[in-house]
C-alpha cells in the first residue's frame, strides 16, 4: 500500500542519495580528481532543461495540442548545432572574466553596468517565478494525487486551502531549505558547483528512466504497441486530429515559429541553462559531446509523450487532468511501484530545476540586485569587517524570498493556466535576454543604452501582455476579465491580448512578436544613434574578438593599489585566511620568496579584481577596487589604442594594399607616359630626318648647276639659262620647304601667332578663288562656287583660312586633268557652323591614302612613278589650322571619282 | 668605246645635273625614274656603271643593288650609290656598291670617283675567277 509515510520517506530517501552523489563529487573535486570533468555528466546535466513542465506537462499538451508539444524541443535541438560557435564563445568569455551569472555576463559586455546588472537581474526573478511555481504546483499535485491512491481524485484549487494546510507551501520550503544546503556551501560561484552538477546528471538519469517506463507500461502493457494506441485513437475523430501538426489542435504556423525561437533562446539564456552550460563548464570541448547527446535525450523523452497522452484520454473520462496523465495511468492499473517511481521521476526534475534555477538566480540577486546597493552604503564601504558571511546570508534569503514568491504566484495566478502556459511565460521573459546575449557576443557597436532600452521595453511589453493578464485572468491585482476584453479605460487599440488590433494569434506569439519588435528595435536604433564610452568599447571588444586575446584580458587598470589594501579588501569577501592564500600563490607564480615583496601595481590590481569579481560579479568588484586602487583616468583615445591594435594593424594592411594598387597604376602610367615619350622622341627623329632629307634634293640640284655653270665657261647661252633656271625653281623650292617646315613647327610648339576675329568665310572663298585663278586659267581646268546668300559668322584668323583654302584649291588643281578639269566650291550653313566644300574630278585616293595624305612629308601622286610637286606638308598644316578654331577637316574619295576636301569650322551665332 | 652609264634618280633636276657631268666626261647615258624602270635597263642597256638614288619609287635602290649582285652576269657592273640621308651609308655598301655619295655632293669628285670605279674595275679580283 502506498500510504503517505512511505512516499514521504521514499522521498526524503532520493533527497538523501542525491546528497550523498553531492558529497562524494565535492571531494572527489577537492582531491583533484572532478567527476564532472566528462562530457557525459555535462551533456545530462543540461538536460535540466526537462523539468516537471516535461514530466507531467508534456503529455497534457499532447491532449489537448496534440503534436503542439513539439516545438519546445525542436527549438533546442536546432539551436544546440550553433553551440559550437555560441556558447564556446560565451565559455571562453566567462571564464576569462569569471563570471558568476546570466546577469553578471551581459552587465560586464556592456561596460560593467551595475544597472544592467540589476536589470537583467529583476526580469530574470520575476520572469522565472511563474516557472518556479510550475514545479511547486507539479510536486504538489502529484503528491496530493499520490496520497488518495487508490482512488484518482483530482486535488483542491489552490487557494482553497490555508497556507499552513497547503502542501505546495512545504513543497517550497523544504526545497528552500535543499536548496540552501545544496549551493551556498562555498561562496565563489566562479568555483564550480561540481556536486550539484553530478547530482543533477543522476537526475537527468532518473527522471528518463522514470519516463520511460510509465511509456512502456502505457503503450505495452496498458495497449499492444505503439499501432494499437494510434488505431484506436484514428477511430476517434477528436483524437485523430492530434497528430496534424500545422493547423488543427497543433497550432498555427505562427506559434509553431514563435515556439521554436522562444525555446531556442530559452536553451540558451533560461538563469540554470547559462549555469550549466557555462558558468559550470569544465571544459570546452564537452559542448561537442553534447551537441548529440543532447537532442537524443530530448528525443528519447519526447518519445512516449503521443502515446501516454492518447492512452490516457482513451482511458479516462473527463474528470481527469491531462497533466496527472502519466501518473494516474500507473495508478489506474494499480501499479504501486510505478506510480511511486513517476512521482520520484517528477521530483527529480522538479527539484533538479529549482536547484539550479534559484542558486543561479540567488547569485545574480546577490552580486548583481543586492551587492552594488550595499556596497553604496558607507558603513560596509569604509567597515573593516569580513563580508563573506554577509553574502552568504543575502544568497541564502534570496533562495528563501525566491521561492516564497514562487510560492505566491502559484496561489495567485497557477490555476488559470496548465503547467505548460506557465513555463512559456517564463520562456518569453527569458528570451528578452536574446538579443542584447547574441549582439553582445558578436557586435561591437551595441552600447550600453542600447541594451538598458531595449531590455526594458521588451520586459514591460512582456508584462502587459502576458503577465497582467495571468494576473487578470486570476482576479488579481483588482484587474477583471474586463481589463482583457476591453482594454485599459475602455481603449480597445491597447488591449493586454491583441495590442494595437493584433489578432488571430495566440497569446505566447502575440506578445513574443511585441516585446521583440520593442526589444530589438530599441536595442539596434539606440545603439545606432548613441555614442560608446571609453569602458564600454573596451568590454565589447574584449567580448566580441575573444578569440584573438591571448588569454589575458585587456590592459584594464593603468593605476596602482598597495598589495596590502588589495589583500585585505579581498579578504572582506573571502575570508582573511583564502585572501592570503591567493596572495601567496601569485607572489609564488612570480616567483617572490613572500607576499610583501608583491608590488601594488596594474597586474596585481587585476588580479584582485579577477578574484573578487568571482566572488560578487564583475560590477561590484569594479567598484570595490575602485576604493583601494588609484586609477589614472583612461582616455577614449588610449583605449582605442590599446584595444583596437588588430584593428588598426588590419586596416594599416589595407592601406598598404591600397598603396601598392595605386603604386602599380601609377607605374603603368609612367611606362604608357615613357612609351608616348618614346614615340614622340622617335617621331621628332624621323622629322628631323625626313626634312633634312627634302631640304638636301634641291639643295644637290643647286649645287650641281652652280658647280656646272662655274667649272664650264664655255657653256652655250640657251644651255646657261636653262641651268640658271633650274637653280632659281630648286631654290625656290627650298625657300618653300623651310617656311613650311617653320610654320608646322610653330603652330605645334603653340608658338604660332593667330589674329582671330569674326569672318565672313564668303568673303575669303572669293579671294582665295581670285588668288588662284591664273592657276586654273593655265592648266584649263574649270572652277565654280556656290555660296548661300549670307552664312553665320565664324571666329577664326583671315590669313590662315586663306592659306588652307589656297592649299586645297592649289591641290585640287594640280590632280585634275588638263583642259577637262572641274573643281567646284560649295559654302553652307552646317549643323553648329558652317562647312566649306572642294570638289575635284581628278583620279581620286585610295581608301588606304586617305590617312596618310594629312602626315607630314606624304604625298600621293596620280602615279607612283612621279612624285608630285609640292613639300607634303601642307595637308597636315590645314589640318591643323582648321583643329584650332575647333573645326574639322577631311576628305572624301574613291579612286576614279575624284576628292571631295571639307572642312567645318563651328560658329559662335549658331550653337 | 665610251663606257655607259645608267643615271638612276627620280628628281628631274638631279637627272639633269648627272646627265650633263656624264656627257660632257664622254660617257654614253641613259635615265631612270624609278627601281623597276632601272632593272630594265641594266637590262636592255648593260651600263659599266649605275648611279643609283637610296629613295626611288616602286623599287628602293638597295633593292635595286641587291637584284643586280644577285646575277652572275651582272656582276662587272659597278654601282655608285647617291644618298639624301646623312650617316646611314653603310648599308649601300652592305648592299653590294661599290661607292657611295652623299647628297649635295660636289660634281668634280663625284666625276673622279665615277673615273676611278670604272678604271680600277679590272683590277678587281672577279668574283668566281
Amino acid at each position: 500500500m502506498l500510504e503517505g509515510w512511505v512516499i514521504v520517506g521514499a522521498s526524503f530517501a532520493y533527497i538523501g542519495l542525491l546528497f550523498a552523489i553531492a558529497f562524494y563529487a565535492d571531494r572527489r573535486a577537492d582531491a583533484g580528481r572532478s567527476v564532472i570533468a566528462n562530457p557525459w555528466i555535462y551533456s545530462l546535466s543540461l538536460a535540466v532543461y526537462a523539468t516537471a513542465w516535461t514530466f507531467y506537462g508534456s503529455v497534457g499538451r499532447a491532449a489537448s495540442d496534440g503534436v503542439g508539444f513539439l516545438p519546445i524541443y525542436i527549438g533546442p535541438t536546432l539551436m544546440i548545432v550553433l553551440w559550437w560557435l555560441v556558447v564556446r564563445k560565451m565559455i571562453r568569455i566567462a571564464k576569462l572574466n569569471r563570471t558568476t551569472s546570466l546577469a553578471d555576463f551581459v552587465a560586464a559586455r556592456y561596460g560593467r553596468s551595475a544597472l544592467i546588472g540589476g536589470l537583467v537581474t529583476v526580469i530574470a526573478v520575476i520572469g522565472i517565478l511563474p516557472y518556479i511555481s510550475l514545479q511547486l504546483k507539479a510536486i504538489s499535485t502529484s503528491f496530493q494525487i499520490l496520497m488518495e491512491y487508490p482512488q484518482i481524485v483530482m486535488p483542491a484549487k489552490a487557494g482553497a486551502l490555508s497556507v499552513m494546510q497547503d502542501t505546495a507551501f512545504y513543497v517550497a520550503l523544504f526545497l528552500a531549505m535543499f536548496t540552501i544546503a545544496f549551493g551556498t556551501r562555498q561562496l565563489d560561484a566562479a568555483e564550480r558547483h561540481e556536486g550539484m552538477v553530478a547530482a543533477i546528471a543522476f537526475e537527468s538519469i532518473v527522471k528518463l528512466v522514470a519516463f520511460l517506463a510509465v511509456g512502456v507500461f502505457v503503450t505495452f502493457v496498458m495497449y499492444d504497441g505503439p499501432g494499437d494506441i494510434f488505431e484506436r485513437a484514428a477511430r476517434r475523430p477528436d483524437l485523430a486530429a492530434l497528430m496534424t501538426p500545422f493547423g488543427g489542435a497543433a497550432g498555427g504556423y505562427a506559434s509553431w515559429v514563435w515556439l521554436t525561437v522562444l525555446s531556442m533562446m530559452a536553451i540558451m539564456f533560461l538563469p540554470r541553462q547559462f549555469q550549466v552550460a557555462v558558468i559550470e563548464n569544465v571544459d570546452e570541448r564537452h559542448v561537442k559531446r553534447a551537441m548529440w547527446v543532447f537532442p537524443l535525450y530530448m528525443l528519447a523523452i519526447n518519445l512516449f509523450v503521443l502515446p501516454i497522452a492518447i492512452g490516457g484520454l482513451l482511458h479516462f473520462p473527463d474528470n481527469v487532468d491531462a497533466d496527472t496523465f502519466v501518473l494516474t495511468l500507473p495508478m489506474a492499473r494499480g501499479n504501486e511501484a510505478l506510480a511511486l517511481l513517476v512521482f520520484i521521476g517528477g521530483l527529480s526534475a522538479a527539484t533538479g530545476m529549482v536547484i539550479v534555477e534559484t542558486i543561479a538566480l540567488s547569485t545574480m540577486v546577490c552580486n548583481d540586485l543586492v551587492m552594488p546597493l550595499v556596497l553604496r552604503l558607507r558603513k560596509y564601504r569604509l567597515a573593516e569587517r569580513d563580508l563573506s558571511t554577509l553574502l552568504l546570508d543575502i544568497r541564502r534569503a534570496a533562495i528563501v524570498a525566491i521561492l516564497m514568491m514562487g510560492y505566491f504566484y502559484y496561489l495567485l495566478a497557477g490555476e488559470a493556466y496548465a503547467l505548460v502556459s506557465i513555463g512559456l511565460i517564463s520562456f518569453s521573459a527569458v528570451a528578452q535576454f536574446g538579443p542584447v546575449m547574441i549582439g553582445g557576443l558578436y557586435w561591437k557597436g551595441a552600447t550600453r543604452a542600447g541594451a538598458l532600452t531595449g531590455l526594458t521595453a521588451g520586459f514591460l511589453v512582456w508584462t502587459y501582455t502576458l503577465l497582467l493578464p495571468a494576473f487578470a485572468k486570476s482576479g488579481w491585482l483588482g484587474f477583471g476579465i474586463e481589463f482583457l476584453e476591453r482594454g485599459p479605460f475602455g481603449i480597445e487599440l491597447l488591449r493586454p491580448t491583441q495590442l494595437f488590433g493584433l489578432t488571430g494569434l495566440d497569446q505566447i506569439t502575440h506578445a513574443m512578436i511585441w516585446s521583440f519588435i520593442a526589444n530589438v528595435g530599441l536595442y539596434i536604433g539606440v545603439s545606432v544613434l548613441g555614442r560608446q564610452s571609453a569602458a564600454e568599447h573596451a568590454q565589447a571588444t574584449l567580448f566580441v574578438d575573444v578569440y584573438k586575446q591571448t588569454g589575458e584580458r585587456g590592459l584594464q587598470w593603468r593605476g596602482t593599489a598597495s598589495a596590502s589594501s588589495l589583500q585585505t579588501l579581498l579578504g572582506r569577501f573571502q575570508g582573511p585566511a583564502r585572501a592570503a592564500e591567493l596572495f601567496s600563490a601569485y607572489a609564488r607564480e612570480r616567483g617572490l620568496k613572500s607576499v610583501e615583496e608583491l608590488e601594488g601595481d596594474a597586474e596585481l590590481v587585476r588580479y584582485a579584481e579577477l578574484q573578487l569579481a568571482g566572488t560578487i560579479g564583475a560590477a561590484s568588484a569594479r567598484a570595490m577596487v575602485a576604493t583601494v586602487a588609484q586609477e589614472d583616468p583612461l582616455g577614449i583615445d588610449e583605449v582605442m589604442t590599446i584595444l583596437d591594435e588588430a584593428s588598426q594593424v588590419i586596416a594599416y594592411s589595407h592601406r598598404l594594399e591600397d598603396q601598392q594598387r595605386e603604386l602599380e597604376a601609377a607605374t603603368s602610367e609612367l611606362k604608357a607616359a615613357n612609351d608616348r615619350l618614346k614615340e614622340l622622341d622617335r617621331m621628332k627623329d624621323d622629322f628631323i630626318s625626313t626634312v633634312t632629307h627634302e631640304l638636301r634634293t634641291p639643295l644637290t640640284s643647286i649645287r650641281a648647276f652652280s658647280e656646272i655653270l662655274h667649272d664650264n665657261p664655255d657653256l652655250d647661252a640657251a644651255e646657261r639659262q636653262r641651268f640658271l633656271g633650274l637653280v632659281i625653281k630648286e631654290s625656290e623650292r627650298l625657300t618653300r620647304l623651310i617656311n613650311q617646315v617653320l610654320d608646322l613647327a610653330k603652330i605645334e610648339s603653340g608658338l604660332a601667332l593667330w589674329n582671330t576675329g569674326e569672318l565672313d568665310l564668303r568673303e575669303i572663298v572669293v579671294d582665295a578663288v581670285n588668288a588662284t585663278s591664273p592657276l586654273f586659267r593655265s592648266k584649263g581646268v574649270a572652277i565654280e562656287t556656290a555660296m548661300p546668300a549670307l552664312v553665320p559668322a565664324v571666329v577664326a584668323d583671315r590669313d590662315r583660312l586663306t592659306q588652307v583654302l589656297l592649299n586645297l584649291l592649289s591641290n585640287a588643281v594640280k590632280f585634275c586633268p588638263a583642259g577637262t578639269g572641274r573643281v567646284q566650291v560649295r559654302l553652307a550653313a552646317d549643323i553648329g557652323g558652317v562647312l566649306v566644300e572642294v570638289r575635284d574630278n581628278g583620279p581620286g585616293i585610295s581608301p588606304e591614302h586617305q590617312a596618310m595624305i594629312f602626315e607630314k612629308f606624304r604625298q600621293v601622286g596620280d602615279t607612283l612613278t612621279q612624285k608630285p610637286s609640292g613639300t607634303g606638308l601642307g595637308l597636315s598644316i590645314c589640318r591643323r589650322i582648321i583643329g584650332h578654331f575647333g573645326g574639322r577637316l577631311w576628305v572624301e574619295s574613291a579612286p576614279g571619282r575624284g576628292s571631295v576636301f571639307s572642312f567645318v569650322l563651328p560658329c559662335p551665332t549658331a550653337s | 668605246m665610251s663606257h655607259r652609264i645608267l643615271i638612276a634618280e627620280d628628281e628631274e633636276s638631279i637627272v639633269a645635273s648627272l646627265e650633263f657631268l656624264m656627257r660632257r666626261s664622254g660617257f654614253e647615258t641613259r635615265t631612270a625614274a624609278d627601281g623597276r624602270e632601272a632593272l630594265q635597263c641594266v637590262a636592255d642597256f648593260h651600263p659599266d656603271l649605275v648611279i643609283l638614288d637610296l629613295m626611288l619609287p616602286f623599287k628602293s635602290g638597295l633593292e635595286v643593288c641587291a637584284e643586280i649582285r644577285a646575277r652572275p652576269e651582272w656582276r662587272e657592273t659597278r654601282v655608285l650609290m647617291l644618298t639624301a640621308r646623312g650617316g646611314a651609308n653603310e648599308e649601300g655598301l652592305l648592299a653590294g656598291a661599290d661607292d657611295y655619295l652623299s647628297k649635295p655632293f660636289a660634281t668634280r669628285e663625284l666625276v673622279a670617283r665615277v673615273r676611278a670605279l670604272l678604271v680600277l674595275a679590272p683590277l678587281r679580283p672577279e668574283a668566281g675567277s
